[in-house]
């Protein structure tokens, strides 16, 4: 049995993660699924300044100053920290609700809504929420089975919920959202000053050289520069204009998402109630606030070796086959969340994520809580801020 | 009734269980989620509201109470303010990797904040039957708080319980 192998094998909780991530160093390194085009930012970036150190640089060095390469070199450590935190950091994923809570909010919701005939569509779930005298809604998400915080919303493409959600990014191959905008932020300003630098002094090179020898010796002694000058061509147009963009972004306090959806634009909609009004806070805050940390625990362990002692309930994590106390909602993701998993380890009961109960009294936790939740009738009122 | 000590004002002697008897010997009754408050904007706050689960197993006050210096250590957390704009434009200058050796403001504050529920805990919360969980466990979603019934009361039902905890307390265990 699996079991007794158990005793030997750590379980991390990142294994049992739902969502379409990748975890890479032991639960260290969290990315989206498709990393094609984060390689290829990667080469274009290691490209370009390799290119750079070793034709103009070693030029440009001795004829005009060696801060040149220095200055270049502290722009593109800079640009490659900062990428690799945003790509492999959580952007602020929200964990999906533990069955306990999804049921305790499902009978709030029914409480407010009242029970829907068969055959027709629910009530949209929304919570209304008033924050510095805005109306602001709140939408419940059915894969992750929370309200959704304001600001949060879900990305389908790494199907999680991410609080300040700001947009997908697949030249980082992660999310951005409110733990690593700011890197994301200072990725691409200091991306664009590293490709105006870059620019700029190969036009200096080739200007400088050809003085000496002429134009198209320069060209055919460093070919380089072409292709340097023409990645760093377009890659100023994008890169500056989105800096430009995430620039007011920030100066108002606002996300790509809302500014697509157009959140807080139009006379009759609601105005942005987290900006500050003011510019330079809003980018205090924005850039240099709080960094709340991970709530995930990627590198907990899940308490599986336990399990050897509990006999009684090797027997029940088979034959009880919902997914059980991790958070994986079950019905339709499940298939997809569970490719992530090992097949052949059955999700024991006790991989619950942390509530610091033994293991012993797990199983009857869910014996117990399935019919015996007191309606709470209450908090019909609650629903209406 | 050996299962949970009611001691007057719930003080720590011989019968009060430790945590981790409360859970083998008690078992859980039902959860009861404290939610998010968030008319204070995005900031982590959690409702005052007192569940009704809750009436006839702990006093208002302390419950309230609990919430409130919760939700003030987490404003502490996210303060703005000069020391958190210091702190973030260091690491900025150092490319984040200052992090590597030191823990962030919000970090030290959680510590502070998990130390406190289970201070609480301990102190007042299992000798009610009642299990406070961490909200960064739930993603800061919800304060999840745990009801638990005697499982080893023989003859004297769970409701027993109840009416036990009445016994203790100095303060009024009001609304019943």
């Amino acid at each position: 049995m699996s079991v007794m192998v158990a005793r030997k094998k750590v379980v991390r909780k990142w294994e049992k993660l739902p969502g379409r991530n990748t975890f890479c160093c032991d639960g260290r390194i969290m990315m989206a699924r498709q990393k094609g085009i984060f390689y290829l930012t990667l080469f274009l970036i290691l490209g370009t300044c390799a290119l750079f150190f070793a034709f103009e640089c070693r030029y440009l060095a001795v004829q005009l100053s060696p801060a040149i390469p220095v200055f270049a070199a502290v722009l593109f450590l800079f640009a490659m920290a900062t990428l690799l935190r945003t790509s492999f950091s959580d952007p602020g994923v929200i964990p999906r609700a533990l069955p306990d809570e999804a049921a305790f909010i499902e009978m709030e919701i029914e409480a407010t809504n009242g029970t829907v005939p068969q055959g027709q569509r629910p009530p949209p779930r929304i919570k209304n929420f008033q924050i510095n005298n805005q109306i602001v809604k709140l939408k419940y998400c059915y894969t992750c089975k929370i309200f959704r915080p304001p600001r949060a919303s879900h990305c389908s493409i790494c199907d999680n919920c991410v609080e300040r959600f700001d947009h997908h990014c697949p030249w980082v191959g992660n999310c951005v959202g409110k733990r690593n905008y700011r890197y994301f932020y200072l990725f691409i300003l200091s991306l664009s000053l590293l490709t105006i630098y870059i620019f700029t002094f190969n036009i200096v090179y080739v200007a400088l050289k050809s003085l000496k020898i002429g134009f198209l010796n320069t060209l055919k002694e460093t070919p380089g520069t072409v292709l340097e000058v023409l990645i760093c061509f377009f890659t100023l147009w994008s890169v500056v204009g989105l800096t430009g963009f995430h620039t007011f972004l920030v100066a108002l306090n606002q996300t790509t998402n809302e500014d697509i959806k157009g959140s807080w634009t139009g006379k009759n909609r609601v105005q942005n109630p987290y900006s500050h009004g003011n510019i330079v806070k809003n980018c205090c805050e924005v850039l240099c606030g709080p960094l709340p940390p991970s709530v995930l625990d990627r590198r907990g362990i899940l308490q599986q070796e336990e399990s050897t002692a509990q006999e009684e309930s090797c027997p029940r994590g088979p034959s009880s086959q919902e997914p059980p106390v991790v958070q994986g909602p079950p019905g339709g993701q499940a298939e997809e969340s569970s490719t992530q998993r090992k097949d052949g380890s059955v999700p024991h009961p006790s991989a619950v994520p942390a509530p610091p109960l033994s293991d012993a009294d797990v199983p009857e936790e869910k014996q117990l809580t399935s019919g015996e939740l007191p309606v709470p009738s209450q908090d019909a009122g609650q629903a209406e801020h | 009734m050996q299962g949970l000590v009611l001691g007057a004002s719930g003080d720590t002697f011989g019968h009060v269980h430790s945590l981790q008897e409360l859970r083998r010997s008690a078992s859980l009754a039902t959860k009861v989620f404290v939610q998010r408050d968030y008319s204070e904007g995005t900031t982590c706050q959690f409702q005052t509201k007192f569940p009704a689960e809750l009436e006839s197993r702990i006093e208002r006050q302390l419950f309230e109470e609990t919430v409130k210096t919760l939700n003030s250590f987490y404003a502490e957390a996210e303060k703005i303010g000069g020391s958190s704009y210091l702190e973030g434009c260091l690491a900025c200058a150092t490319a984040y990797f200052i992090f590597l050796c030191m823990e962030t403001h919000y970090e030290k504050v959680l510590k502070k904040i998990s130390k406190y529920i289970q201070e609480q805990n301990e102190k007042i919360y299992a000798p009610r039957g009642l299990l406070l969980t961490d909200p960064l466990e739930r993603g800061m979603r919800v304060g999840e708080i745990s009801i638990y019934e005697d499982r080893c009361s023989s003859g004297s039902s769970s409701s027993g319980s109840s009416s036990s905890s009445s016994g203790g307390g100095g303060g009024g265990v009001g609304g019943r």
